[in-house]
């Protein structure tokens, strides 16, 4: 242990301060006594997570206002204000204010509580999914999720297929499409050896191709003219067809999730440091990957039936999480899902203002923002990209 | 850990009392099957409380897969293993992990813990329902990291430790299991010497019956009360190390000329290696 405990001092003071840790072979190479760069030594910086949580609630709160108030037709922010107000109390409006009391309780509103509670549950099965396939590159559509919702979306979009469930029926088959994706993917994925990370992530990219096709195929063979623009706003994830209807079921089903998720930190904890360690401190990695399969596949199926598939959340929002209170599963699923609905409700906003009237699928600007963090994730975690154990 | 080892050291005396004449481990006829394959073949083998039992053969001749057995990761394909009278396998996972921990030779993560987060991992099947540690876990995972003299790194990211630094922490959050039995694979592999000594010690020091698997012939003869030999999943031989430790077994199993000798200073027993004629 003496080299051990010398090592700082053998390390050339100030030897390449700013050098980036690059690819992480110290990290894997062992018995290295040499430090490679004197910052690794320094314990890890983080912010605190409550003042964190309780600033991002804030911000939370004060977006939800921003997201009322607004929108392509012109509602002050004092006369918004003030019909919030009366539709949480109750309170009289004159005749002539039903209209925008209409677009602001019946139409803003709904529509910005669903973008916060999609964001969230993006982001939340964002972190159980990495967890799942140990690796921080995932996001929950790697599991087919999105490709396979999408084929039920566009069989009633293209072809009206559930018509008897009349407004219900995209949300209902995307639904159901999406389920019965992620079965598929569980089912192909399986060994009798449990789900391997690995496994996981191939066969849902390869059904994932397999879904991409059959909705292409619907697409082509579509005879309205209008068929692969409705097919292409409902894959690049929209809010505008957000109503009161669809809040609840979507809220509770986050709200379960997550809380079933937060109760399993400890766990998710134990299974993203390897499937032999999970098993060492009591946690059945096999039974816990089932359980986050089940949990994701409820939250996400029902994101994607609301909302199309908002892509990157899932991603970055996790990332984020970590890069500012570690890894702790506790600590994440508290900061991400505020994170994430926070970051949609704003690219909501931006969704239907930036070009008013006319309205931006809301994955165009999630894209924007995703892409080059992920391209700037991946050169940082170069050798991270194995994923498997 | 001082507090740990007393509540496991009582709890072991009032166990073992009640199973007569048991030892704290008993492997029973274990076999292990993995893709139909046959790896560990009826073994069986039995360690005293607070011995240190080394399970020693060349590559491939099961003894991670024994160990793994062990520490529930696989399941027997028949025969039993119990510790103080108790079938690991019929008990939750969760209750079998307050009373083997394991030292695994998975040392890659993909998320960058704490030390500190790492080590406090280790009372996770001790916690019920949700919420972080308490302020005792704490308390126990500080007195661990002192134990293996890692008190300084627990700000630091896991990631960035040296193989010497994981394998120390990784043995504080085995230590905060309090577990009655530790089981170690492997845990000299990658070390220098002064740590592959370190951690041997550590093991010894820790309190609980230790099961670990070992390369180096001389660790083994020189840190284990009693040997078993693995040759092609089945148990070759068993002992003391002076009396396994033959030349006429290490040319069998190991396929290796060995000479023993006395160490110069201690007496102790000491082997050098050739390849066989």
């Amino acid at each position: 242990m003496d080299c051990e405990g010398k090592a700082p001092g053998h390390a050339p003071a100030g030897a390449r301060p700013g050098t980036p840790r690059g690819p992480r072979q110290g990290a894997t190479a062992v018995s290295d006594p040499v430090r490679r760069t004197p910052h690794v030594n320094d314990p890890v910086r983080r912010t605190p997570t409550v003042p964190l949580a309780l600033g991002l609630a804030a911000a939370l709160l004060l977006s939800l206002v921003c997201g009322v108030a607004f929108g392509s037709s012109g509602i002050e922010l004092p006369r918004v204000l003030r019909l919030l107000g009366a539709g949480l109390t109750g309170g009289r409006l004159d005749a002539d204010e039903a209209a925008g009391y209409a677009i602001v309780w019946e139409i803003r509103l709904p529509r910005t509580v669903l973008a916060a509670v999609v964001g969230a549950g993006l982001a939340a099965t964002g972190v159980a999914v990495q967890a799942l396939v140990r690796n921080a590159l995932a996001d929950p559509f790697v599991l087919g999720i999105s490709s396979g919702a999408a084929v039920g979306a566009n069989a009633v979009l293209l072809f009206g297929a559930f018509a008897s469930l009349g407004v219900w029926a995209i949300s209902v088959s995307a639904f159901g499409s999406a389920l019965a994706a992620m079965a598929l993917v569980y089912l192909a994925a399986r060994t009798a050896y449990g789900l391997t990370p690995l496994r996981l992530v191939l066969t849902g990219t390869a059904l994932s191709y397999g879904f991409s096709a059959a909705t292409t195929l619907m697409v082509f063979s579509a005879d309205h003219a209008e068929a692969a623009r409705d097919a292409m706003m409902w894959l690049l994830g929209s809010l505008g067809g957000a109503t009161w209807g669809s809040v609840p079921i979507a809220a509770g089903t986050v709200l379960a999730g997550l809380a079933h998720l937060t109760c399993a930190a400890g766990r998710l904890d134990a299974l993203a440091m390897g499937d032999e360690t999970s098993a060492s401190l009591g946690v059945d990695p096999d039974r816990l990957r089932r359980e986050l399969f089940t949990v994701t596949a409820a939250v996400i199926g029902t994101v994607v039936a609301v909302s199309g598939a908002i892509g990157f959340v899932g991603l970055l929002v996790p990332h984020l999480a970590r890069m500012l209170v570690g890894a702790a599963h506790r600590r994440v699923l508290v900061v991400a899902p505020l994170a994430g609905a926070l970051l949609l409700v704003w690219v909501d906003i931006a969704s239907r203002t930036l070009l008013a009237p006319a309205e931006l699928p809301v994955g165009v600007f999630t894209a924007v923002l995703g892409v080059p963090a992920f391209l700037l994730m991946m050169r940082r975690r170069g050798q991270a990209l194995g994923g498997g154990r | 850990m001082t507090g740990a080892d007393g509540v496991t050291g009582t709890a072991g005396a009032t166990r073992t009392a009640g199973v007569a004449g048991a030892e704290e481990l008993s492997v029973d006829g274990v076999s292990v099957e993995l893709a139909g394959a046959r790896l560990v073949h009826e073994v069986s083998l039995a360690a005293a409380a607070g011995q240190v039992v080394g399970l020693i053969g060349p590559n491939g001749s099961g003894k991670s897969t024994l160990l793994r057995c062990v520490y529930r990761v696989l399941r027997p394909a028949g025969g039993t293993v119990r510790l103080a009278g108790d079938d690991l396998h019929a008990l939750t996972a969760r209750r079998a992990a307050t009373r083997v921990a394991a030292l695994t030779q998975e040392h890659t993560a993909e998320f960058d813990f704490t030390v500190a987060e790492v080590v406090a991992m280790g009372r996770l099947p001790h916690r019920r329902g949700p919420g972080g540690p308490s302020a005792e876990d704490r308390e126990r995972c500080t007195a661990a990291l002192r134990k293996v003299r890692a008190e300084h790194l627990a700000g630091r990211g896991f990631l960035n430790l040296s193989g010497g630094e994981k394998q120390r922490v990784l043995f504080a959050r085995a230590l905060v299991q309090e577990p009655r039995l530790l089981v170690l694979d492997e845990p000299t592999n990658h070390l220098d010497i002064a740590h592959q000594l370190e951690v041997l010690a550590l093991a010894r020091e820790a309190g609980p019956t230790v099961l670990t698997a070992l390369h180096d012939l001389n660790l083994a003869a020189g840190h284990c009360d009693r040997l078993y030999v693995l040759a092609a999943g089945r148990i070759a031989a068993a002992g003391p190390p002076a009396e396994v430790l033959r030349p006429a077994l290490l040319a069998e199993v190991f396929g290796v000329r060995a000479a023993p000798v006395r160490h110069p200073e201690t007496g102790a027993l000491q082997l050098l290696f050739d390849r066989l004629p």
